[in-house]
């Protein structure tokens, strides 16, 4: 158990015995690093979540946190773990200083080092001066911090974060990203994060599986993930309705062509050169090229590689979709 | 190394770190914690001085001329014709009768007094719906699956609901109680401060089986409706039938049936003996008994659905 912090396999999620959440997904955690699960709302990256951290049952397969089993030693598996769940549970009408002393005394730590243990994360924060503030009237990013800290009041070794900047400004986000590579660093801890901003995971992640209705489809680094797509894409359309993958494909550095009835995606080598190939070649048989959109590749292609669609368009529950209102409203507050 | 060994998770440190949490809550909405007096405040107020049921027998209602015949055959019997009887003697005659009327149907000589210990099984009741709203409101915020991901016993999740329901229900009707007083409540002779430790034991049963209840109807839910429909369906019954506006055996037979058996009704009556009339050991003694019955029989269905529930 030395490397590999948490491990699953066939981890699988029915709602109402018809509805599928997650669905056999198996995976390794490494020691020390930040694991993310990307995917869009509603592929079953919360549910995956909720059952590592003990709060869903699964409905089949089995998986270990510390070594310990997620059903058989939940109480085991809830004193390694901090987590910090996608909405804002720290209390408004409480202090800083009392949710984080809340926490603490879910945990049972002593109220004295407790205390030295919430001073020290204020200060890692950067919320000292507020601590005694309510949090009604902390700002969408000071309340993450505050769930931050409060998540780490048990120093533990694992620390689940489900969409820590969702609803927050990008500068704010960054700064967030910040403040958890800080306490990764800090504590030595690993970290199991989802999101669906891509740049997040790019950002923060060592390693990520793209979830996609409940199955991971594709599991490495960024980088890594980004060099299967072999290369540039070159997106473009032409005047004429006819479909002409074949003289695209004949042109030399073209690696593969898809086309959806309006635009070209084309995967090619040293785009900046073959872009203008294609160009010459459609139009030495008549076509011409109406639009030409040349990316470098991000994991939005990835994403898009791997599942076909973008991430936009999903649809989620009712009662996430509340959720989400609410975690976006106090996002936002001030 | 030391987390596991520092941290030992207990069912009271997290009992009361939870309870806190919600009475925190509580007493910084000021707001609410008037609204939530003001109610039973309007309705024993404007309800139990409007029923003036005194007011019934009393001299200003009846107008009678100065003298009235009475005839003679409803006296004694060797009188014939007719007898002339002082108006104003009848008058208190009628109210005399009227206090009697009151004291055998009420036990009390005065309607406000009756209906303002009716006014505290109300607000306790609706007390202890609470449970269930705030238990809805903290799985939508997130905060009960965060309490579930730490090793807090689940037993300390439930307890504090209820304990947090009979802490509000004993402010409250202190409240109520003293507010009523200044209102011109009666007490007994009989009454004494001891006799308030029995009123708080009898709130205290009836708050841990309501809202044990309520807390399993709506642990499940996520939304507020559900709880919501709950609450307006059972609140409004159990008041009404119940001895809490009026007495029992002046009731149809079927209705006395139903309010025998509503928990309510012995809350009331061990409130009201135990503050404004002259105890019943034997009465007070059922009470107690059914009221202990009800809540044992409430609280260990509700704790075993919400534990099965937060645990599976």
């Amino acid at each position: 158990m030395v490397d590999e912090v948490i491990r699953a396999d066939g981890l699988t999620k029915v709602f109402n015995k018809s509805l599928v959440a997650v669905d056999h997904i198996s995976f390794s955690v490494k020691r020390g690093e930040i694991f993310g699960f990307l995917g869009p709302n509603g592929a079953g990256k919360t549910t995956t979540i909720k059952m590592l951290t003990t709060v869903l049952r699964p409905t089949e397969g089995r998986a270990f946190v510390m070594g310990y089993d997620i059903v058989k030693q939940a109480s085991s598996v809830r004193k390694v773990i901090g987590v910090v769940p996608q909405e804002y549970t720290a209390d408004e009408d409480l202090t800083g200083y009392e949710n984080i002393m809340l926490c603490a005394a879910l945990y049972g730590i002593p109220r004295d080092v407790a205390r030295k243990r919430a001073l020290e994360l204020f200060d890692l924060v950067e919320l000292t001066r507020f601590k005694d503030k309510r949090v009604e009237t902390y700002s969408g990013g000071m309340r993450r911090r505050l769930e931050l800290a409060c998540g780490l009041i048990n120093r533990p070794k694992i620390f689940f974060l489900d969409e820590p900047t969702l609803g927050l400004d990008v500068q704010t986000r960054v700064a967030i990203w910040d403040y958890i590579r800080r306490l990764k660093d800090e504590y030595d801890i690993t970290i199991f994060m989802t999101t669906h901003y891509m740049e997040e995971a790019d950002a923060l992640c060592d390693r990520i599986a793209i979830i996609d209705y409940g199955k991971i489809v594709a599991l490495d680094s960024p980088s890594n993930l980004k060099n299967t797509l072999g290369g540039d894409i070159i997106t473009l359309a032409i005047k004429e309705n006819i479909d002409v993958t074949e003289i695209i494909r004949s042109v030399e550095n073209v690696k593969d062509v898809k086309y959806d009835g309006r635009v070209y995606r084309i995967k090619a080598e040293s785009g900046e050169i073959t872009a203008p190939l294609i160009i010459e070649a459609l139009r030495r048989k008549g076509y011409t090229v109406t639009k030409l959109f040349l990316s470098k590749p991000t994991l939005d292609e990835v994403y898009l590689e791997y599942t076909g669609r973008s991430m936009r368009d999903t649809e989620e529950s009712m009662e996430s979709f509340i959720r989400h209102r609410i975690t976006m409203r106090r996002a936002r507050a001030r | 190394m030391s987390t596991l060994e520092e941290s030992s998770p207990s069912l009271v440190r997290g009992l009361l770190a939870l309870t806190a949490r919600e009475l925190k809550k509580w007493l910084k909405d000021p707001v609410m914690l008037v609204m939530f007096i003001l109610q039973p405040l309007i309705w024993m107020g404007f309800l139990g001085k409007s029923i003036n049921i005194n007011a019934l027998f009393s001299q200003h209602n009846i107008s009678v001329p100065d003298l009235i015949p009475i005839p003679g055959s409803y006296l004694v019997p060797p009188l014939q014709g007719i007898v002339y009887v002082n108006g104003t003697l009848l008058q208190q005659f009628f109210s005399n009768v009227g206090s009697e009327v009151m004291r055998s149907t009420f036990g009390v000589a005065d309607y406000f007094s009756y209906m303002a210990i009716g006014m505290i099984s109300m607000i306790i009741v609706m007390t202890s719906t609470f449970s269930g709203v705030s238990i809805v409101w903290d799985r939508r915020l997130g905060f009960l699956d965060k309490v579930l991901s730490t090793p807090v016993p689940r037993t300390a999740i439930i307890f504090s609901k209820i304990l947090n329901a009979i802490l509000r229900a004993m402010f409250q009707s202190t409240v109520i109680l003293m507010l009523a007083y200044i209102l011109g409540l009666q007490l007994s002779p009989s009454f004494t401060l001891i006799n308030i430790l029995g009123v708080y034991a009898a709130i205290s049963l009836v708050s841990i089986g309501l809202s044990s209840i309520f807390l399993a109807f709506s642990i499940r839910s996520t939304r507020m409706e559900r709880p919501m429909q709950f609450i307006s369906l059972i609140t409004m019954p159990l008041m009404f039938a119940s001895n809490t506006f009026f007495p029992i055996n002046l009731m149809p037979g079927w209705l006395q049936i139903v309010v025998r058996a509503n928990p309510l009704t012995y809350l009331t009556d061990a409130i009201r003996q135990l503050t404004i009339m002259q105890p019943n050991p034997l009465a007070l003694a059922v009470d107690f008994i059914y009221l202990t019955a009800f809540a044992a029989i409430l609280a260990t269905v509700g704790i075993i659905l919400s534990w099965k529930y937060l645990t599976e």
